[in-house]
C-alpha cells in the first residue's frame, strides 16, 4: 500500500535534508531587508555554503560594488575573515564602509589565480572563521563542489568574488558551478538630492539562480556601516499613488 | 692582550703567549704595560663573549668526557673518571686534547689529577702533565700559594710572612692558619690536596631533538612519505613533550640511495606540540622532494624550540558552543606553508590621508590594535596604484569635471561631490609639492569613482582616477 502523500512529500523532504548534510541546522544569515529575506529559503543567506557574487557595470573588471557587497555580508558574519587575494588594488579603509574591522580580516595573497582556490579551502577547513573571500576568475564545476563540501563540513561560509581582466574571462563566470547562489551587483543612478553632492549608493542586486530559490532582482541602497542593505525609502512597497487618489476621488 | 677596566683603572685582563715573554702579566696597568713596550696592541676585553665561547668548547669538549664544566674566565672542567680507556688512557687523551686544540688556534695547557683543585693548580702554575693516583699532594706542594684559587689580599698577606709555597702552608699547624687567613685558605688546601671534596657543575647541553626513520628497503612514493613525516612528527613530539617544549621551525632532511640529500623547512606562527597539525604543514611540499631511486633516511629537526606549557583545550560536561574563541594560528601556519609567511598578513591602520600609506602589513596573529580609520572617510574599495591618467573637462575651475575618459570610454558625470584636498606629507618624504583635489563622482550609469587633480586648475593640474567605489 502508497503512504499517504503528505507523508511522503514528509519523508522525501527528510532524505533531502539528509543528503545535504545538515545545511539546514544553520540558521541562514539574514539581509534585512523584508523583500529578500522572505523571497531567499530559510529567509536569509545560508550559512556553510558557496555564494557567487558577481559584478555587473560600467567597471566590473575592478568589482568596486561587489566587494562593498561581499564585505557587507562578511561584516555581519561573526569571527574572523579570511580574504584570498591575486591583485593588490583592494583598498582596506573602503572595506571599513561595510563595517568590516581591520583586525578581523587577514589577506593571504597569490600571484596566481590557480592558486586561490586551494587557498579558500584551506581556510574552508578552520572551524573558526566567520567567512573565506576569494577572488577567483576561474571556477570549475568539480572545483565549486569540492569548496562546497568543504565548506558545509565546517560551517565556515564562502563568498567567491568572480574577477576577470578580459571579455573572455568574463565570460566564465556565466558558466554553471555548484554554488548555492549567485548574486550580480551592479550601480544604478542614485537618488537624486536637493544639493549638489552624492547621496547613498543604489546598487541592482540580481540573485541570478539559487538553491531552493526563484531569480529575482531588487533596487537596493549600498551597505551602511553596519554592512546592511536597505530599500530605498521612493521604491519600497506601498500602495500606488495613483490608484489612493482615484479611490478618494470616487 | 686584551685590558678590561677596574673602577677608573684600566688593567691588563689577558695576555698572550709573546706578551707574557715581554714581561707583560694579568693585573698590571695599562700604562705601566705601555712604558715597557711602546708599540703595543691593545683590545678591549669582552667577558660576555668569552663566556659564552667557553660554553661552546665545553660543549665541544663532551667528546671526551660526559662531565664537563665550564670554569670562568678560563678554564674547563673535564672529569675523566671512566671515559680515559677509550682515548687510550690519560697521557693519550690529555695529548689528543692539546694538540686538536692547538690546531683550533686556542693556546691551552691541560693537567690530569686527582681532584679538581690539584689538576687546576697543575694546569696552570705547573708543568701540564698527568699526576699518578695518589701523588697529589707531592706534585702539588712545591707550587706557588697563588695555585690555591685565593683572593690577591690574602696572597698578599702570605707574602709578607714570607710563605710562597703550597707545601709551606701545608705544613704550618691548620688552627693558627685558619685563624690568620680564613677558613677559605683551608678549604682550598685541602681541595688541592684533594683530602676535600669538590663537586663541580657539568654543562647539560641542549640536544637539538631529532627523530630519525632508516628504511630496509628505500621507499619513493609520496604516500609513504607522507606517512614516514606522520611517524616522524608523532616521535618527535613525544620527545619533545618530556622537555616541556614544543616547535617553531622544523627541517625534515631526507637521504637517498644515491647519497644525496633533500630538506624541507617549515615555520609555526605560535609554539605548537600538535603531530597532526605538524605533519600537515610538510603536505603541500612533500611532492617537490625527488625520491630518485628511493629514500633511505629520513628525519625530523626541531631546529627552534621554545617552552610550551600544557593549556586546558576543553572541558568535559561543558558543550563547546559556536562563540568560542578560534585559534587561527594553525591556519596561518598552513597559509604560509603553502604561499610564504610573508604572503599572510593582516592590515593595521596609519593615521595619515594619503590613500597610498593609509595601512602597514602587520602579523597575522599580532594582538588586535583596535584602531581604525575615520569613518567620515569615505575611501573606494578597490584602488588604482599608481593612479591612471584620465582625460577630463571640468566647466568651471576646481569644479568637479563634467565628463572623463578612462580607458577609450566617455563617462558623463551625473553627480559630483568635493573637492577633498589632501596635501602631501613631507615628514613622510613626499617629493611633490601641489595637494590633491579629490572628487567623488557618480556617472550617469550609477558607476563610482574617485578622481582628482594634482594641481590646481590655473597650475596645470592634470586628473587622474584612483579608485573606484560601490
Amino acid at each position: 500500500m502508497h503512504a499517504k502523500p503528505p507523508e511522503a512529500i514528509a519523508e522525501l523532504r527528510r532524505q533531502i535534508t539528509h543528503l545535504e548534510r545538515g545545511s539546514e541546522r544553520r540558521k541562514p544569515l539574514p539581509f534585512g531587508v523584508p523583500p529578500i529575506d522572505e523571497h531567499l529559503p530559510g529567509h536569509g543567506l545560508a550559512r556553510g555554503t558557496l555564494h557567487e557574487i558577481i559584478e555587473a557595470g560600467p567597471a566590473s573588471e575592478f568589482a568596486g560594488a561587489a566587494t562593498l557587497f561581499t564585505a557587507g555580508i562578511a561584516a555581519r558574519l561573526k569571527g574572523p575573515v579570511l580574504w584570498c587575494l591575486t591583485r593588490r588594488d583592494l583598498f582596506a579603509p573602503g572595506l571599513l564602509r561595510a563595517g568590516l574591522h581591520p583586525d578581523r580580516v587577514i589577506y593571504v595573497e597569490t600571484s596566481h589565480d590557480r592558486d586561490v582556490l586551494p587557498l579558500v579551502e584551506e581556510g574552508l577547513h578552520e572551524r573558526g572563521l566567520g567567512a573565506v573571500v576569494g577572488e577567483v576568475t576561474r571556477l570549475g564545476l568539480t572545483a565549486s563542489r569540492r569548496l562546497q563540501l568543504a565548506a558545509e563540513a565546517s560551517g565556515v561560509t564562502a563568498l567567491l568574488l568572480r574577477r576577470w581582466w578580459t571579455v573572455a574571462e568574463k565570460d566564465l563566470t556565466r558558466l554553471p558551478t555548484a554554488a548555492s547562489s549567485r548574486w550580480r551587483v551592479a550601480p544604478v543612478e542614485s537618488e537624486l538630492l536637493p544639493a549638489p553632492g552624492l547621496g547613498r549608493a543604489r546598487w541592482q542586486v540580481d540573485l541570478v539562480r539559487c538553491r531552493g530559490a526563484e531569480p529575482r532582482s531588487w533596487i537596493l541602497e549600498a551597505c551602511d556601516a553596519k554592512g546592511r542593505l536597505a530599500v530605498p525609502a521612493d521604491l519600497a512597497d506601498r500602495p500606488d499613488p495613483a490608484q489612493v487618489r482615484r479611490t478618494a476621488t470616487r | 692582550m686584551t685590558v678590561g677596566a677596574t673602577g677608573s683603572r684600566r688593567l691588563i685582563a689577558a695576555v698572550d703567549t709573546t706578551a707574557d715573554d715581554l714581561g707583560l702579566r694579568v693585573g698590571m696597568p695599562l700604562a705601566q704595560a705601555q712604558a715597557l713596550v711602546p708599540d703595543l696592541r691593545v683590545c678591549d676585553a669582552t667577558p660576555d663573549d668569552d663566556e659564552t665561547s667557553l660554553r661552546q668548547l665545553a660543549c665541544w669538549a663532551i667528546r671526551y668526557s660526559p662531565v664537563v664544566a665550564p670554569d670562568p674566565p678560563d678554564g674547563l672542567w673535564i672529569d675523566i673518571a671512566g671515559a680515559d680507556h677509550l682515548l687510550g688512557g690519560e697521557e693519550a687523551l690529555l695529548a689528543d686534547l692539546t694538540t686538536r686544540l692547538s690546531d683550533r688556534g686556542i693556546a691551552a695547557r691541560a693537567a690530569v689529577a686527582d681532584a679538581p683543585g690539584a689538576s687546576w693548580a697543575i694546569a696552570r702554575y705547573g708543568k701540564g702533565c698527568v699526576v699518578p693516583s695518589g701523588r697529589t699532594v707531592d706534585a702539588v706542594a712545591p707550587l706557588p700559594v697563588a695555585a690555591l684559587r685565593l683572593s690577591s689580599e690574602t696572597l698578599n698577606a702570605m707574602h709578607r710572612l714570607g710563605i710562597e709555597r703550597v707545601g709551606q702552608l701545608a705544613a704550618m699547624p691548620r688552627a693558627p692558619m685558619v685563624r690568620r687567613f680564613g677558613k677559605e685558605v683551608g678549604l682550598r688546601l685541602d681541595q688541592a690536596m684533594g683530602h676535600a671534596f669538590e663537586p663541580i657543575s657539568p654543562l647539560i647541553p641542549q640536544e637539538t631533538a631529532i627523530a630519525t626513520l632508516t628504511f630496509a628497503e628505500p621507499i619513493a612514493r609520496l604516500e609513504d612519505l607522507k606517512q614516514v613525516v606522520r611517524r616522524l612528527s608523532q616521535d618527535l613530539c613525544r620527545k619533545l613533550t618530556q622537555r616541556g617544549e614544543g616547535i617553531r621551525r622544523l627541517d625534515l632532511v631526507v637521504r637517498r640511495v644515491d647519497e644525496k640529500g633533500a630538506s624541507l623547512r617549515v615555520g609555526t606562527a605560535k609554539v605548537t606540540r600538535d603531530h597532526v597539525h605538524l605533519a600537515r604543514l610538510f603536505d603541500e611540499r612533500l611532492p617537490t622532494v625527488d625520491p630518485g631511486f628511493g629514500i633511505e633516511e629520513a628525519a625530523l629537526i626541531a631546529s627552534h624550540t621554545e617552552p610550551l606549557v600544557e593549556q586546558q583545550t576543553e572541558v568535559p560536561g561543558i558543550a563547546q558552543d559556536d562563540t568560542v574563541d578560534a585559534d587561527i594560528s594553525r591556519l596561518v601556519d598552513r597559509l604560509g606553508a603553502r604561499v610564504g609567511a610573508h604572503r599572510v598578513y593582516r592590515l593595521a591602520p596609519i593615521p595619515t590621508l594619503v590613500p597610498e600609506r593609509m595601512a602597514r602589513k602587520i602579523s597575522p596573529l599580532a594582538p588586535p590594535t583596535g584602531s581604525v580609520w575615520p569613518e567620515t572617510l569615505l575611501r573606494p574599495t578597490r584602488l588604482l596604484d599608481p593612479p591612471e591618467p584620465v582625460v577630463a573637462t571640468a566647466l568651471l575651475p576646481d569644479h568637479p569635471p563634467a565628463f572623463f575618459i578612462w580607458r577609450r570610454l566617455r563617462h558623463k558625470v551625473a553627480k559630483a561631490d568635493g573637492p577633498e584636498r589632501i596635501t602631501p606629507e613631507w615628514w613622510n618624504g613626499d617629493k611633490r609639492a601641489a595637494p590633491r583635489d579629490y572628487y567623488r563622482v557618480e556617472t550617469d550609469q550609477g558607476g563610482r569613482f574617485w578622481i582628482f587633480r594634482d594641481a590646481p586648475a590655473d597650475q596645470g593640474g592634470r586628473w587622474w582616477l584612483h579608485g573606484l567605489f560601490e
